[in-house]
């Protein structure tokens, strides 16, 4: 899987057709054909792909992704300064949405079709239809600009935080509370919580020891799918937001055509996508014991 | 298309349609955004390239200083503001439609070819869509675009080429269920070939969910389309298109906000009909089979 990941990430380097006439922006004027056959050489470029690939996995896997052209510095450490800050927002935005989407969704199905179950589906039907770059400019523009609430961009406190993790976490609150609320009404359908209530059992209990546990299996699943989208989701947000992240980084690589630097981050933020899908499947396994059975 | 395809319907859709009165409200938005976008040059008075200074950072008209030739305001180089949003949505719908029909025709197929014939091809082909699915979408987009080169064939042609995981998966899943079941035996077992098994029996039982995904996809298209040319590697310059003039009137997001909200709205207001039209979609095709 993450073998995959490398050669896909490698790949970028020859979308391009010849990366050395990508770097060095076309057939540039001044230089001759033996220039540009020297800088190819320089690079590593005219040996077999095969042998470019592992060279470069070889020092990745010890760390050691080479060198930006734009920095003029290592990408781990270009990367190293980035990556907590993208984790920061990413960390506190996966934690909101999970806190507000679960007892959203659960009142949902609890009240299911009443006015607490419209209410939810319309937040979440607006939620995952405003694109989250227009609602972190309103935001600016309202809270930021017009009230003057919070910074507008930039890092620092607390009060930097607010609207980047807003930004980025309304599709995921949404999405999260709609499956959230199918999990749990298939839940109360099941025989077993018809027999706890026969039971005489309390209605609260119900919800949480029978019907709360086994609808928040699916949500572990989605845990790992958030991740993917929170991490996507930061290129758009940390730009809006002039936040010193991993995403912002990637852009600025990939519009500079950084070769060195997209591979570095995109190899980082897909293995770190892989990596918790791995930690949440086996989550999955600890917390159903339905899958490990089977 | 969706729209188009179901007046052909059966009677009873119609009927339905009428009894749900988010879905009907969609739908007769969505029919009025696309008559815009066809009709673009019609209903246009003003070029959307055509720049004027003297008439920069207009607002729209019932407020002070509009101008009544400008009716939704002008933007930082005097630029129609509503002739841009018009265009700006024949953009994003042909993004939109042409990216799905092509992600449509390769997810179904490979999603035919996995499910029916099994094998390796399907464990290489769902490997494939395993590393798609771990890359953040729109950053493999970014990559590739930022190589290929802007332009609105190339955006058509990446967002049509990424987007196949969904309809494989899902096509996938309902031909292996379907493969085991009696009609398909019966078909095999009186000498049906697998081209006419599939042509014939399988894909008039995959329409339905198909449908769905794809009215859910062109909303999340439409989407990618305008982050991408938000972020700079959208369609190319010249060309009006709301993710543009987005992130055209960012810079002037404190003195100038219709340059932000209009197309903002335009934007949502789609994407938000064209979902509750899926939804709609969904729940008459097959409450179940689709989990979004």
């Amino acid at each position: 899987m993450i073998i995959g990941v490398t050669i896909v990430a490698f790949g970028v380097n020859f979308l391009a057709g010849d990366p050395t006439l990508v770097i060095l922006g076309g057939e540039p004027r001044g230089m001759t054909r033996e220039d540009i056959d020297d800088f190819r050489h320089e690079m590593g470029f005219d040996r077999p792909v095969i042998v470019q690939y592992l060279d470069w996995l070889g020092s990745a896997v010890q760390g050691d992704f080479g060198t930006s052209y734009r920095y003029r510095e290592s990408n781990t450490a270009v990367i190293r300064d980035r990556l907590p800050n993208t984790l920061k927002l990413a960390g506190v935005s996966l934690i909101l949405s999970l806190i507000i989407a679960i007892p959203l969704g659960v009142l949902a199905a609890i009240k299911k079709g009443t006015f607490w179950d419209r209410f939810s589906l319309v937040i979440a039907l607006i939620g995952q239809s405003v694109p989250s770059f227009w609602l972190g400019l309103m935001l600016i523009m309202i809270v930021a600009v017009k009230f003057g609430l919070v910074p507008v961009s930039g890092t620092g406190g607390i009060e930097y935080m607010i609207l980047p993790v807003i930004t980025l976490t309304s599709f995921s609150i949404a999405r999260n509370m709609r499956m959230v609320r199918s999990s749990m009404l298939e839940v109360l359908g099941e025989d077993y919580i018809r027999t706890a209530k026969s039971k005489g059992l309390k209605n609260s209990v119900v919800l949480r020891r029978h019907a709360l546990r086994n609808a928040l299996i699916p949500v572990v699943t989605l845990i790992g799918l958030d991740m993917g989208a929170l991490l996507g989701g930061t290129i758009i947000t940390e730009t809006i937001f002039a936040w010193p992240g991993m995403g912002w980084l990637t852009l600025q690589a990939i519009q500079g055509k950084d070769l060195p630097l997209v591979q570095a981050c995109v190899t980082l933020m897909a293995t770190i996508f892989v990596l918790i899908n791995l930690i949440v499947d086996f989550a999955y396994s600890v917390l159903d014991p339905r899958v490990r059975l089977s | 298309m969706n729209k188009r395809k179901k007046k052909h319907k059966k009677h009873d859709w119609l009927r339905d349609l009428r009894e749900n009165k988010a879905a009907l409200v969609s739908v007769i938005v969505l029919g009025i955004i696309v008559f815009f976008a066809v009709f673009a040059p019609l209903l246009t008075t003003q070029d959307p390239n055509y720049t004027n200074l003297r008439v920069r950072l207009l607002p729209p008209v019932p407020f002070e200083g509009s101008n009544p030739e400008h009716l939704l305001g002008t933007d930082s180089v005097g630029r129609d503001v509503a002739s841009r949003l018009i265009y700006g949505a024949r953009i994003s719908l042909m993004v939109g439609f042409i990216a799905v029909v092509i992600s449509g025709l390769i997810g179904v197929a490979l999603g035919l070819i996995t499910g029916y014939f099994g094998g390796w091809v399907d464990d290489v082909i769902m490997r494939l869509a395993d590393i798609q699915l771990a890359f953040p979408f729109i950053l493999l987009m970014l990559a590739v675009l930022a190589v290929v080169g802007p332009g609105l064939w190339n955006v058509i042609l990446v967002l049509g080429v990424t987007g196949w995981v969904a309809y494989s998966r899902i096509v996938r899943g309902c031909v292996m269920s379907l493969r085991e079941k009696e009609f398909v035996e019966a078909a095999r077992a009186i000498g049906a070939s697998n081209q006419r098994i599939i042509i014939k029996h399988l894909i008039p039982n995959i329409i339905g969910p198909v449908v769905v995904i794809a009215s859910f996809s062109v909303s999340r298209t439409i989407i990618a389309e305008a982050s991408l040319s938000f972020l700079g590697l959208g369609v190319d310059v010249e060309t009006a298109t709301w993710g543009k003039m987005l992130s055209e009137g960012r810079l002037y997001i404190s003195d100038a906000w219709w340059l932000t909200t209009l197309p903002g709205i335009c934007l949502a207001l789609t994407v938000l009909c064209i979902n509750v039209f899926g939804d709609w979609l969904r729940d008459v095709v097959d409450p179940k089979s689709v989990e979004r």
